[in-house]
């Protein structure tokens, strides 16, 4: 099992969402977040004051999967959150040692 | 707390002790007392006019009063929550509260100081300085009494006058607190509004506004009777119709002293200050503007032709500077913001203050405009030079926009340029002379005026309560936010 965590545009959410769907995904956790990568941040003026925020927002998503639908899960995110310009975002892959569902307490590729 | 307003009241009555020496403590000038049978004001027993006292007693028109109660209450709405809004929003959001909880005591410390003294320093006869004490705990005034208004035989209830004239004083001194936002000390806040009302707000009012009302002139000698009983500013003749000096030039540059004696922020030009929410800021502003009705149409007294030119100019200076500041601003930085028009609005309403019952409609759009692109360099190119961490620009605007209109007013007024001029009570009709040259003296000796006795008393001010108990609160206290530091509180959960 892996956990794909995702940093995507914000406006994008809806389209991933529908992408990891497809692909048979369960469920997957989303989470507004602030960073900053190669895409620039932008200045804002107030009375004259300028601020340089570094920090964009992004949404960060996060979606267990099994070893199996890996590549499609990650293909699915790649396509459906590409725009083609600076700030598109990253995908990370990492694995997981242990899954549960609290409510029956079924573990592994059944708790997914 | 107790012991600073003890000896602050006992300071304040040996000041008044010694500024009031020679004041006769007789009665109101322009209102009859308890007794509606003795009509004639004060005026009626100098020889000068004594036929006054045969004149049948004026009785309040209903829509003026109507007219003035509702203005007073929209002159409320200006404070709480209108300004508290504007500056709330402009702060970060760890000291929001903070702000509107120094409008809300602020305003309320100061409505009831107007009702023990305030009032009657103010609007009561006594020196050219300061008023005399007869209404003192507002003693003698019942609902029979009369306020002069600026049309002879025209009174509205003095309890009327007194509450509209409260409003005013209470959002002057709420003004003040913008420019030392974040990072003042609530009880040094309190302390320091408390002196600089008593000793700044209360005789810069006096001087301009005070006079004894146009019933009792007849001729040329009770006019000069009249004007020696005035205010040292009404008797230069300045124009200020509803505070450009008294209100705005007052509150600004106490808050440019306070600025610097209470000193920048911790990571001021370091670390980002933005406003936190430029909505409240837009919802401020806007309460503003529809209070501000109340506070320049109300300044004609009464619901006439007059009320009616200030309402006009008040709704038509304030769209040209939205439009000026905005435009400006664009122009200048490549986009025009919301902060922007928001603060462009209020410059508007700023400058138009002193102008609104004295110029014509197109003076008060060139008043607008000016201010807008004025008022934005007030923030901008100003405030580096000056240096100091004023805020929510306070200077920048008040005081900016404040001088910029009570100039204005002196050239724009001119019946040439379409101002209303200046009515002669002895003729009983706009005088046919006017000099822009004189009247622009006249009005730029108010603005010295203020400028000099705000920010001198401001300092001693400032001064005299950093030594009792502080100006700021400590390094901790500002960095954790003032909501949570001084009032144990916040605005928002997460």
């Amino acid at each position: 099992m892996k956990l794909i965590t995702a940093i995507i545009k914000p406006f994008k959410l809806d389209e991933v969402r529908e992408a990891l769907s497809e692909v048979g995904i369960s469920g997957i956790t989303v989470t507004e977040v602030k960073g900053f990568g190669r895409q620039k941040g932008h200045t804002e003026l107030y009375r004259g004051a300028e601020y340089v925020v570094d920090f964009l927002p992004k949404v960060k998503i996060e979606a267990a999967v099994e070893d199996g639908i890996l590549e499609r899960a990650i293909e699915a995110i790649e396509k459906s959150a590409r725009t083609g310009k600076i700030g598109d975002g990253k995908i990370f892959v990492s694995s997981i040692e242990h899954v549960i569902r609290i409510r029956t307490g079924e573990t592994g590729a059944a708790a997914l | 707390m107790l012991t600073w307003i003890k000896q602050l009241m006992a300071g304040s009555a040996m000041a008044m002790a010694i500024g009031f020496t020679g004041i006769t403590v007789t009665s109101v000038a322009y209102a009859d007392d308890a007794k509606p049978a003795v009509t004639a004001p004060a005026v009626a027993t100098t020889p000068a006019a004594p036929a006054a006292a045969a004149a049948p007693a004026p009785t309040p028109n209903k829509g003026d009063t109507a007219w003035m109660m509702v203005s007073t209450a929209l002159v409320l709405l200006m404070t709480v929550p209108g300004l508290a809004l504007f500056y709330g929003g402009l702060t970060r959001s760890k000291n929001v509260l903070s702000i509107l909880m120094q409008c809300m005591v602020i305003f309320s410390v100061i409505t009831v100081l107007w009702a023990i003294y305030g009032y009657s320093i103010a609007f009561t006869e006594g020196g050219a300085f300061f008023g005399g004490m007869d209404r003192l705990f507002l003693g003698g005034m019942t609902p029979d009494s009369n306020a002069a208004t600026f049309s002879k035989g025209i009174v509205i209830p003095e309890y009327v006058f007194m509450a509209f004239q409260a409003v005013f004083a209470t959002i002057t001194c709420c003004l003040i607190i913008g420019s030392f936002a974040e990072r003042a000390k609530f009880s040094a806040i309190l302390l320091f509004m408390i002196l600089w009302f008593t000793f700044s707000y209360l005789p810069i009012a006096h001087m301009v506004w005070f006079w004894p009302g146009p019933d009792d002139i007849k001729d040329a000698a009770s006019l000069d009777a009249i004007t020696a009983k005035a205010g040292w500013l009404w008797q230069k003749g300045i124009l200020d119709f509803a505070g450009g000096t008294v209100v705005h030039i007052n509150a600004a540059i106490a808050g440019l002293v306070g600025s610097f004696a209470i000193g920048k922020r911790l990571g001021y030009g370091k670390e980002a200050m933005k406003p936190h929410n430029l909505v409240y800021v837009m919802i401020g502003a806007s309460l503003l503007w529809f209070g501000w009705f109340g506070f320049n149409a109300g300044s004609a007294l009464e619901a006439n032709g007059s009320a009616a030119l200030a309402f006009v100019n008040t709704y038509l200076a304030t769209a040209a500077a939205v439009i000026g500041w905005s435009l400006a601003e664009w122009i200048s930085k490549g986009k025009p913001s919301m902060l922007g028009a928001a603060s462009g609005c209020v410059a508007g309403l700023v400058a138009i203050t002193p102008a609104a019952g004295f110029v014509g409609p197109m003076g008060a759009l060139i008043i607008g405009v000016l201010a807008g692109i004025i008022c934005l360099w007030g923030v901008t190119g100003l405030k580096k030079m000056l240096g100091s961490d004023d805020s929510l620009d306070v200077f920048g605007i008040h005081g900016v926009g404040g001088i910029l209109g009570a100039l204005l007013t002196g050239v724009f007024a001119a019946p040439s340029l379409g101002g209303t001029g200046i009515y002669d009570y002895v003729a009983n009709a706009v005088a046919p002379e006017y000099s822009i040259v004189s009247q622009l003296w006249i009005q730029s000796q108010g603005v010295i005026t203020t400028l000099i006795w705000s920010g001198v008393v401001s300092f001693i001010a400032f001064k005299l309560v950093d030594l009792m108990i502080g100006l700021r609160v400590n390094e901790e206290e500002e960095r954790e936010g003032l909501d949570i530091s001084s009032h144990s509180e916040e605005a928002y959960e997460i």
